[in-house]
């Protein structure tokens, strides 16, 4: 079935807003402004496809420190993001304890993961499992880079969610290193799609930069989950545009070359051709959405500049359920 | 009230809170059909269902993750580590994550987990079968660390720790699951972060927990027989740490001795000491004394492992030289 122009437009508008957050995130660490950032550039399309796949707020997302552009598909704001990324009060994650990029989203049921990676996989397990005992018609998506599926952890959780056929969908996104480490030295397999049939779930691999394809194959896998025909494993491949993060330095594991040929795969720009040649956007048209990012963009940053630091008692809770207010 | 064993007190608390709250459910190695390594849960798979007593793959850290995944979706999962020592392949999740998700995402959610294991030495289990690691777990802000010493406490903390909205670590004993005591029936609740006069005396302070309440009763039972009458605190709860009776106890008697089953350095003891010192610094007559395990690892053979736990005899040498 032929997907809707407004569904097309929403989905770049979501693609286009995290890039531009994104981009900015990076001058604002350059300036001095925050003290830490880890981007997303690259991966908007995967991460769009699959957050539109879900039935949003109602489904459960266990997400990884790239996911911006799937969070902010979710619901989360340009000024909650920036928030987070000064440590300012009311940064709806952690309310600034935590690293900005640690999403959570308790009104659209994403939940945080913590630093060492590959846990969520296994939360999500536990939120299948939960969703699977309280005969929920739901869905969990979890998240995770190449790098991480070596992780035992994150065997247990997709061995686990298979043989109990959990309504879990394990997404990879493969952008080709995990800091430094190009996947060769993560697996022996081309495709971690490929680890699937040694653990007994359906895997298949999907060209990451194309944002309809993975929102088509991940809604069809979600609504089979959701009606309890069990777990599967999707790897998304694309390209890391930018370093790791704002502390890694990637010139110096890979050439400049090779990251200007890449970007001639740039999912935002793969799209946007997309939309001009089906007649659904003019360049015109395409300007003025920019114009109209970058702005909420530069909007949100003052909100977040203007905001107050978190108040020095709030240091000391909730460390425990009492502690945690209407628990 | 009846007679009961810890086994009997354990696996009532879980069979009357599963009764009671339809999101109750139990998870972990052969808790299901086998009825659990120390048969706690014998018969809750036919009468709950698989559903509710699920038993898991041999996969710890997706026993933990998965269970905090489900404590976040609404359930209240009492997870089973077989025993404490491989609560170690779950340790990223006990305290990178359960015991930091209230604070880390400002109480967004509550984890509403209880990790039943089981902990100790005395069985001739080796040295990664057999130890006492609790202190470890009560070094982390966010977790809460039981201990019951004896069957009605079993009953009464399990039954708290399961309607708390915290992540608690509820170690029983592998030696304590055979001793009897009078157990209340139906709905008793010990709450969690008291502990407890288990024991009066005037001339000394005995504080202890767990398995060691046993072995520090023993011993008061014959320092009575030379006029020593010791007072035993039963903390009964890691953390939260209520010192308040050994506060009081300590200021009666000005002398006291720690008895823990666990390596002395950097544990229970070191904890209680330092804050009696901090507390009670005035009341002090003699300096505090620690029973503790020899700083090995467990060995197999039964004299040698004997010899490396503390032995009623090493409490009665402690008490008499602080007196």
């Amino acid at each position: 079935m032929e997907l809707s122009s407004e569904l097309k437009k929403e989905m770049y508008w979501m693609m286009l807003l995290s890039r531009r957050l994104d981009e900015r995130a990076w001058v604002l660490h350059r300036q001095g402004k925050i003290a830490f950032h880890i981007s997303g550039i690259g991966h908007e399309a995967a991460q769009v496809g699959a957050a539109f796949a879900l039935k949003r707020g109602h489904d459960w997302v266990t997400p990884y420190y790239r996911d911006l552009a799937l969070m902010v598909s979710l619901g989360l704001t340009p000024e909650e993001f920036m928030l987070s990324l000064m440590g300012k009060a009311g940064e709806p994650s952690s309310g600034s304890r935590q690293m900005p990029s640690h999403f959570g989203l308790r009104r659209v049921n994403a939940v945080s993961h913590s630093a060492p990676v590959a846990t969520q996989a296994v939360h999500a397990a536990g939120i299948g499992l939960a969703i699977k005992i309280k005969k929920e018609k739901k869905v969990v998506l979890t998240t995770i880079g190449e790098g991480s599926t070596s992780q035992g952890e994150w065997y247990e959780a997709v061995n686990w969610a298979a043989v109990h056929q959990l309504p879990v969908i394990f997404l990879v996104q493969n952008n080709q290193y995990a800091i430094s480490v190009p996947p060769e030295m993560q697996m022996a397999v081309k495709s971690a799609a490929d680890k699937a049939c040694g653990l007994g779930l359906p895997g298949q691999m999907i060209d990451g930069t194309d944002v309809i394809a993975v929102y088509e194959i991940i809604s069809e896998l979600a609504e089979a989950a959701r009606n309890g025909k069990g777990p599967a494993l999707v790897e998304a491949k694309m390209y890391r545009i930018t370093p790791h993060s704002s502390d890694d330095d990637d010139r110096t594991y890979r050439s400049r070359e090779e990251v200007e040929e890449n970007k001639k795969f740039d999912p935002l720009l793969l799209t946007k051709a997309r939309l001009i040649d089906e007649g659904i956007y003019t360049e015109k048209d395409l300007e003025d959405l920019d114009k109209k990012a970058k702005q909420m963009v530069t909007d949100a940053v003052k909100t977040a500049e203007e905001a107050p630091y978190p108040a020095a008692e709030e240091a000391a809770y909730p460390v425990y359920a009492e502690e945690v207010p209407n628990a | 009230m009846a007679k009961i064993t810890m086994r009997q007190a354990i696996s009532q608390a879980l069979w009357e809170e599963m009764e009671r709250d339809p999101k109750v459910f139990i998870l972990g190695q052969e808790v299901g059909v086998w009825g659990g390594t120390y048969a706690v849960t014998k018969g809750f798979y036919d009468h709950f269902g698989a559903d509710r007593v699920r038993d898991t793959p041999i996969s710890e850290a997706a026993i933990i993750g998965s269970a905090i995944g489900a404590a976040i979706a609404g359930t209240r999962p009492v997870a089973e580590l077989m025993t404490i020592n491989f609560a170690f392949s779950a340790m990223d999740h006990i305290v990178n994550q359960s015991a930091k998700m209230h604070y880390m995402f400002n109480g967004q959610m509550v984890l509403p987990l209880v990790i039943r294991t089981v902990g100790g030495g005395g069985r001739q289990l080796g040295a990664t079968h057999s130890q006492t690691p609790d202190a470890i777990f009560a070094h982390f802000p966010g977790l809460k660390v039981v201990a019951p010493g004896t069957p009605a406490d079993a009953k009464g903390l399990l039954k708290a720790a399961i309607r708390s909205n915290d992540p608690i670590m509820f170690i029983e004993h592998a030696t304590l699951y055979q001793i009897r005591g009078e157990v209340p029936d139906g709905d008793y609740i010990v709450p969690i972060g008291k502990s407890t006069v288990q024991r009066s005396g005037d001339h000394v302070t005995i504080v202890t927990y767990s398995k060691m309440l046993e072995l520090s009763l023993k011993a008061a039972e014959q320092l009575a027989k030379d006029g020593i009458e010791a007072e035993i605190v039963d903390l009964r709860t890691l953390r939260p740490l209520d010192m308040e009776p050994v506060i009081e106890s300590f200021k009666k008697t000005n002398r006291a001795v720690i008895v823990e089953e666990g390596w002395k350095s950097f544990g229970v003891g070191a904890e209680i000491s330092a804050q009696i010192y901090e507390h009670a610094f005035d009341y002090v007559d003699a300096p505090i004394k620690r029973v503790a395990q020899k700083e090995v690892p467990l060995p197999y053979n039964r004299n040698l492992e004997q010899m490396a736990l503390p032995q009623v005899e090493d409490i009665i040498k402690a008490v008499k030289e602080v007196l």
